[in-house]
């Protein structure tokens, strides 16, 4: 029975790869935009200027109240309407990279003020610069605040990719719809996608719970 | 009590908002001079203390240390630069009432960070420097360790050992033995008596009444932003020239009456344990 199973599963073998490779590429990306996006935001809600203030609040506000599907549908069905007309590829990161963004600034402004005041005035006193300040005493106490919601984000971000099957991006999810359109085995082949999330999702948290346990040795 | 001071202050003013704290403190300290500064909390002097390295910028007045001139006036050609608020820092050690030191760095490690990085010392030679004043304060064992696993004492004494092993002129303290446990005060008292054995000039903000009279060459009362009494700690703490601070001792000395006897250094009894 497993024999016969894995004869009707063998031949989409190289196209789950395929398709579990651009999630991973797709997850990074979006990282990566999301990272650009929240560290923007988190400076500029900490800005002197209010108008920054103001623009980075409203940024974290629509985002986090409204459906990331919906903002994927303003980027990819919205903007042509004012000329920009991306590929469902580009589009798909820009608007998960613009979700996340969203929430890694609120995640960097949490653990910044996590850090206590003496920590940057113990530094100040001895006559460090504020870069100094911030790459050695800062922001490696900061990182090691924030690693957990850091990799709970990863984590949502690397889900979310299957979003873009709607867009057309033929990731994970959309690749395993077009096999159940033509095998019609639905139960299969969703478990089987479901295994391949979960395997990439539990990879990641293991590595960031070895990355606190690291971390944990000065606490 | 010739000859040039280390630090000159004049007619330092700091306001936070409307608030003034300070309202003209002017003050010569000479090298080797160790100065208490005592006073009820909202009296300025940790502000004070703050304003000596910058930490704080004042709001007005001027002052003169080794080769710097400031005058902190708004738009005042001689307001200190960024470059030489660090340059200003790098010569004053201070330490704090809740240590300070980075968590995520070694007793060592926070000892070499500036002297290294800030200096320019070679790392080797930092390091040999760094091991010989741990082991000093009887710590060269724990140079490996994180702060997290020294008690509230060893910690305070690595916070001073930081701000030595950058061989700063002059030392401020701020109230370091406030957030200590009664037991572990003598030790860091200890270090710093000896440290003003050994002729550093310091300025400390405190609450051991007792330690700035058998300690310090000179002790400042302050009260309301102004330096209200100043002289040798023995004329001015035995007999006070102001009600003000008959009652301000008065009040500090009974408060600690009541204490469990603390190990203490050099025969000090009484009136140890800090405030919170």
């Amino acid at each position: 029975m497993i024999g016969e199973w894995w004869a009707g599963f063998a031949p989409y073998v190289p196209g789950f790869l395929g398709a579990s490779w651009l999630v991973l590429v797709l997850t990074l990306l979006s990282i990566l935009v999301s990272w650009i996006c929240g560290l923007a935001a988190a400076l500029a809600k900490a800005s002197r200027f209010a108008v920054l203030r103001r623009a980075s609040g409203f940024y974290i506000w629509f985002i986090r109240g409204t459906p990331a599907l919906i903002q994927i549908f303003i980027v990819y069905f919205g903007l042509p309407q004012f000329g920009l007309r991306l590929s469902p590829f580009v589009a798909g990161v820009l608007a998960l990279g613009i979700n996340g963004g969203a929430y890694i600034a609120e995640i960097v402004r949490a653990g910044l003020s996590a850090i206590p005041k003496g920590q940057l005035e113990s530094a100040e006193a001895l006559g460090m610069g504020r870069l100094h300040m911030m790459s050695r005493i800062i922001l490696p106490q900061v990182f090691r605040v924030i690693l957990p919601p850091v990799t709970n984000e990863a984590i949502t971000m690397l889900k979310n990719t299957s979003l873009l099957s709607v867009i057309t991006v033929v990731e994970l999810t959309l690749y395993s719809q077009t096999i159940i359109a033509t095998t019609f085995r639905p139960f299969e082949f969703y478990i089987a996608t479901a295994v391949i999330y979960l395997a990439m999702t539990t990879i990641l948290s293991q590595a960031a719970a070895r990355l606190e346990r690291h971390y944990a040795r000065y606490s | 009590m010739a000859g040039e001071p280390l630090i000159r202050l004049r007619g330092l003013r700091k306001s936070f908002g409307g608030l003034e704290v300070l309202k003209g403190i002017s003050l010569d300290v000479q090298a080797g001079e160790v100065v208490s500064v005592i006073g009820a909390s909202g009296s300025g002097k940790s502000t004070f203390l703050r304003c000596v390295n910058v930490l704080e910028m004042p709001s007005a007045g001027t002052m003169a240390f080794e080769d710097f001139a400031f005058d902190f006036e708004e738009g005042a050609r001689r307001r200190p630069t960024a470059a030489q608020l660090r340059a200003l820092r790098s010569r004053i050690g201070m330490v704090f009432q809740s240590y300070n030191l980075w968590p995520h760095m070694t007793v060592l490690e926070n000892v070499v960070e500036a002297p290294i990085r800030v200096k320019g010392v070679p790392k080797a030679e930092a390091i040999a420097e760094a091991e010989a004043l741990l082991a000093r304060i009887g710590l060269a064992e724990k140079r490996h360790a994180y702060p997290a696993r020294l008690s509230g004492g060893q910690q305070q004494r690595v916070a001073i050992v930081r701000a030595l092993a950058m061989r700063p002129k002059l030392m401020l303290f701020d109230e370091v033995t406030s957030a200590l446990d009664p037991e572990l005060v003598g030790e860091v008292l200890s270090l710093m008596a000896s440290l003003a054995a050994e002729g550093m000039t310091m300025l400390l903000v405190t609450h051991e009444i007792g330690f700035a009279r058998e300690v310090s060459t000179r002790t400042l009362f302050f009260d309301g932003g102004v330096i209200a009494e100043d002289g040798p700690p023995r004329e001015v703490l035995r007999d006070p020239k102001s009600d003000r601070l008959r009652q301000f001792l008065k009040r500090v000395l009974h408060e600690h009456a009541g204490d469990a006897a603390p190990v203490v250094p050099l025969g000090l009894a009484g009136e140890l344990a800090g405030e919170p």
